[in-house]
């Protein structure tokens, strides 16, 4: 009956509304923890120091090569069993739940770290040698160089992997639902169990991410002819 | 470390459905998808513009929303509606429509379709227009242009990508997991829900995934080389592979 769908549609559409704006706020935050760790990464994969490389490495090609839902799950029951031990460690009978909101974060920066890592890695390399010659022959310490020479240079390189990566990070908050977590797709699903309407609420919450993604689009779009300003149009 | 659950032959029954469900799923979903993707890749460059249109549009929602998503839309959703349409439950496709293994290649295939399409829109607008042209002249009608000089043409040019989008589809295989099919991460799941052991299954089947990963990359790689017209590979890989 039409008027009992749409009843459970307007009953269910703020919770869901809601759930989308978690799935956001989880998105933001780990891809800018996922920024971070990226650098980091790349630092390490190209750093002159051999064990450091190495640890880059192992970290880009083993989180690479598991899938994400796997992942997910092992570092969910690791990362808080770990937590936990360390606790333990230092101060006695103190065991705290970490709450499903740091979970997801934490899980989904890691996995976007390694895949920033191989993006960075790639853009860094591509700079001209010459430039970063030049800063150093211009005396440029370590940090005004990566400021004004590195960052600026690789950004153009970059962007179009970083956008990548966040339609697949926005794309992989879905899997944290599957650990129980209530975002977009979570609340979605107890939506269609408790209306029946399966189909409808599932294409609700795909037109939501569908809005996400396509929106994110056009953000990239602008950001990369920010940072191409200056370049001959390709 | 606890392994011993591993002797167990229930177990071992079950990782072995898992792993052979996995392959399966693989390897029906990357043909199914891959001729999907053609369709969809030609149909965007040369098909009547409605229809052209209507693969743009399938292609940015299925790239634009989670997988997970789309895989409780055709196995949740549209597989309790299926019932309800008079005359499915008799019909010969009905014991089809009822597995979940159907519902899981449909998703991937679809999904396969649309990423390796325009993977392949892009490197068919890249074959040079001369090429295409000389086939003309050769007195070529167009399928043959298609399936001897385009295509094939193509795809040489975008075959590693083509063997990233393989291993991405192999790491999405867990996701079926959340539909009642028996894969890796089910087993896995099972021997932990009953075993209470966390770990071990979870590393065990991450450790099957990083092989198999392994496996499928250089499988790929002597395609890559063996392809027709393919650039021979960079002396230090040479040496690694026999050939």
């Amino acid at each position: 009956m039409p008027s009992d769908h749409s009843d459970g549609l307007l009953e269910w559409l703020g919770p869901i509304l809601q759930g989308a704006l978690v799935t956001l706020e989880i998105a933001l935050l780990a891809y800018a923890i996922g920024l971070g760790l990226g650098l980091v990464g790349a630092t390490a994969r190209l750093s002159p120091w051999r064990p450091l490389r190495a640890l880059g490495t192992v970290y880009s090609t083993l989180v690479r090569a598991i899938p994400e839902l796997l992942l997910i799950i092992l570092l969910y029951y690791a990362g808080s069993q770990a937590l936990n031990a360390l606790l333990a460690e230092l101060g006695g009978d103190m065991h705290i739940e970490i709450s499903g909101f740091v979970t997801a974060v934490g899980v989904l920066a890691f996995v976007q770290g390694a895949y920033m890592t191989e993006v960075f890695r790639g853009a860094i390399q591509a700079i001209p040698r010459g430039q970063l010659e030049a800063a150093d022959a211009y005396g440029f310490s370590r940090s005004t160089r990566f400021y004004r020479i590195v960052l600026p240079g690789m950004l153009p390189n970059a962007l179009p992997g970083m956008s990548n990566l966040w339609l697949i990070l926005v794309k992989d908050t879905a899997l944290i639902s599957v650990i129980g977590f209530e975002e977009l797709f979570f609340t979605a699903q107890q939506a269609a169990a408790s209306t029946r309407d399966y189909a409808l609420f599932y294409a609700l919450a795909g037109a939501l991410y569908l809005v996400m993604t396509l929106g994110s689009n056009a953000l990239f779009a602008r950001a990369e002819r920010y940072v191409r300003r200056g370049q001959p149009s390709t | 470390m606890d392994f011993s659950w591993l002797s167990d032959p229930f177990y071992q029954k079950a990782l072995w459905t898992g792993f052979v469900n996995t392959l399966w799923l693989v390897a029906a979903s990357a043909v199914c998808g891959f001729a999907l993707a053609v369709v969809f890749a030609v149909t965007r460059l040369r098909g009547p513009r409605p229809l052209a249109m209507l693969v743009t549009g399938v292609t940015t929602v299925i790239r634009g929303t989670p997988l997970l998503v789309q895989l409780f839309f055709f196995y949740d959703g549209v597989g309790r509606l299926l019932p309800e349409i008079p005359g499915v439950r008799e019909s010969l496709i009905w014991p089809l429509l009822r597995d979940p293994f159907f519902y899981g290649a449909l998703t991937f295939t679809l999904s396969v379709g649309a990423y390796t399409g325009e993977v392949l829109r892009g490197a068919l607008l890249s074959v040079p227009e001369g090429e295409l042209a000389a086939g003309r002249a050769f007195g070529l009608n167009r399928w043959q242009i298609l399936y001897r000089l385009w295509l094939p043409r193509a795809i040489q040019m975008c075959l590693p990508t083509l063997t990233g989008e393989l291993i991405l589809l192999l790491k999405s295989v867990p996701l079926v997991s959340t539909i009642a099919l028996m894969d890796l991460l089910k087993a896995a799941n099972m021997v932990r829900d009953e075993t209470f052991l966390v770990y071990e299954p979870l590393l065990l089947i991450a450790g099957i995934y990083l092989a198999l990963t392994l496996v499928l990359t250089s499988v790929m790689r002597l395609i890559e080389q063996r392809f027709p017209g393919a650039r021979p590979a960079a002396p230090k890989r040479r040496r690694l592979l026999p050939g």
